[in-house]
């Protein structure tokens, strides 16, 4: 199936939590509502013709440019955005699914946005959402463990965002 | 107190021993590197292991946001520094698709041989390491012996030996060398003059003729040894199901019985490199089994890698057959500074390990505005514990060494 008519299906089942498609991308896309992530993760993992039942990737984007100077010519919105590669075994198709998140939750500095987990969908998304909360800041809400994966417990900071600081020092340890 | 016996839970806590906290790692030769795993164990019995990652941590992904993809491509293979040339290829084709690049026949065929000839070196080190794991070190010696001819003739094309980087955006960086000294090691083995010249692809020929009987001498060593085959059958069995949902990839996937292999099931850009090839898929389980393996066990992941190596000197056999006819150039000029679009792509490649998937979004600069790599070990390893759940110690270095796991890709 194309992404045209995936999104036909999807938006027939879950209406307006679908918010946007772009079929003629290079991975056409279909954009989610934050908070219907997990039904439609399980929808397309266990629909007979869709079967997405691969976790191929999860990737955070953070579209933000520090410099204010450049921060005129840049051409999106700030925002955050996670990323999910599905994959099917069974049907051997791809489909790309995003979902937008503020770069902070109610515009209040440091308080992490939240998404839905969907490590009950695919097993893999567990260590996936560790390091995307470790290095992109995006809190996964009802994951079972989510504790940095890369970067030692006590770091401060996300350090892909593109507004991060890098620490000077590290208990003592001069950079 | 008087202790009631009948209560099950009273008497088992009786006869438990104390669990202990044991740290595997990070500095254990078995545990590949820098991992370390953080055991629950009773006794022999391990009921937890917790795998800790991130000691390197370079950064890899910061960096790729810094600079233009050509600039990107010799950190790359610094990440799975034992396969390098294949962590270039699929970044560099990440890049392509992208920004929508053909790449000619003959750098189409370059790459299959140079990418084919990093997977037996690769397997060569699985192979060789995994015998080292499970106490046997002979293998791995033999092992090192044909990897190091492999680097000689990598040496030959890029001048590097462990930090080769060959592809590149558009094709590769040069062309294939039109006449070498026959590698020193090569010529030992095969009793030649070291001070004869031949061409590249000649010795590479010579390389494969000498290697494809030894496989036989590994299977004698190895997968068909008892000690081996006591170590490694039923040991660590991973279900279809678990592979696919914990996202492993490879041969750890191919050895759970599922048959997907991106250079056959890949997007088009990956798999027209391999149009007319003629190969196969390893996939367990296999009529040669010893009768106590079970599917997706370690006997099944070590012999996809032993049966991928014989595919692999095919293909490097078909390439070298290819390469005089290929039209086109060795490769399309890309310049360091062209401006990527505004687009977002992701792709996938067949690395020894598993599929290695670059996601890249550019915005109109030279540097993308994200540049991911998704690794294979890092989902091949985050299903260590549940393998590892209820064996005994012996066993934690056979599971982990039958993932194949290298640290230097997990990190970021």
């Amino acid at each position: 199936m194309n992404a045209t008519e995936i999104h036909k299906q999807l938006v027939e089942k879950f209406g307006d939590k679908i918010i946007a498609v772009d079929a003629d991308a290079l991975d056409p896309w279909i954009e989610v509502a934050p908070d219907a992530i997990v039904e439609v993760s399980t929808y397309l993992r266990d629909a007979s013709e869709l079967r997405f039942d691969g976790l191929n990737n999860l990737s955070g984007v953070d579209y933000f440019e520090p410099d204010e100077k450049k921060a005129a010519k840049f051409e999106h919105e700030p925002h955050l955005e996670v990323v999910y590669h599905l994959y099917s075994y069974t049907h051997k198709h791809f489909l790309t699914v995003k979902v937008k998140l503020p770069r902070w939750q109610n515009d209040q500095q440091g308080q992490l946005p939240e998404v839905p987990s969907v490590t009950g969908v695919w097993g893999i998304a567990d260590w996936h959402e560790r390091e995307t909360y470790d290095l992109m800041g995006i809190h996964f809400s009802g994951h079972p463990n989510l504790r940095r994966i890369l970067c030692p417990e006590d770091w401060v900071g996300h350090a892909l965002r593109k507004d991060y600081d890098f620490p000077l020092e590290y208990h003592g340890v001069r950079n | 107190m008087s202790i009631q016996v009948e209560d099950p839970r009273v008497i088992e806590f009786d006869v438990r021993t104390d669990e202990m906290l044991v740290n595997m790692g990070p500095q254990h030769p078995s545990t590949h590197g820098v991992l370390r795993l953080l055991l629950r164990t009773d006794g022999e019995v391990v009921h937890e292991v917790t795998p800790h990652i991130g000691y390197l941590h370079r950064c890899a992904e910061k960096i790729g946001e810094n600079l233009s993809p050509p600039q990107w491509i010799p950190y790359t293979d610094r990440m799975d520094y034992l396969a390098g040339m294949n962590m270039n290829l699929g970044f560099a084709l990440a890049t392509e698709k992208l920004i929508g690049m053909e790449v000619p026949e003959k750098a189409m065929t370059l790459r299959v041989m140079i990418a084919e000839l990093g997977r037996i070196a690769s397997h060569l080190v699985g192979m060789g390491a995994y015998g080292l794991d499970l106490g046997s070190f002979s293998p791995f010696l033999y092992a090192f012996r044909e990897r190091e001819i492999i680097l000689d003739l990598f040496e030959e094309v890029c001048g590097a030996r462990l930090t080769y980087s060959y592809i590149t955006v558009g094709g590769a960086t040069h062309d294939l060398p039109a006449s070498i000294n026959i590698p020193p090691g090569l010529a030992s083995l095969t009793g030649r003059d070291p001070h004869e010249h031949v061409s590249w692809m000649e010795a590479t020929e010579m390389f494969l003729d000498w290697l494809e009987p030894r496989i036989l001498e590994y299977h004698t060593l190895l997968t068909e040894n008892s000690i081996f085959i006591k170590r490694t059958a039923s040991i660590g069995e991973l279900s279809r199901e678990d592979a696919i949902s914990y996202g492993c990839t490879g041969p750890v996937l191919r050895g759970s019985g599922v048959d997907h292999d991106l250079r056959r099931d890949g997007e088009s850009i990956y798999t027209r490199m391999y149009e007319g090839y003629e190969y196969e898929i390893p996939v367990a389980p296999f009529a040669k089994a010893p009768p106590e393996a079970v599917l997706g066990d370690n006997w099944c992941r070590f012999y996809v890698r032993m049966m991928e190596v014989v595919q692999s000197i095919g293909l490097v056999r078909q390439a070298i057959a290819k390469y005089p006819t290929a039209a086109g150039e060795y490769r399309v000029p890309f310049k360091l500074n062209t401006k990527l679009p505004s687009a977002e792509c992701y792709l996938e490649t067949e690395c020894p390990r598993g599929q290695m998937g670059f996601h890249l979004v550019g915005d109109g600069k030279a540097a993308p505005l994200r540049a991911r790599a998704k690794s294979s070990c890092f989902c091949n390893l985050s299903v260590t514990a549940d393998l590892c759940r209820g064996c005994l110690l012996a066993d934690i270095p056979s599971i982990v060494g039958s993932l194949d796991v290298v640290m230097g890709e997990i990190d970021r």
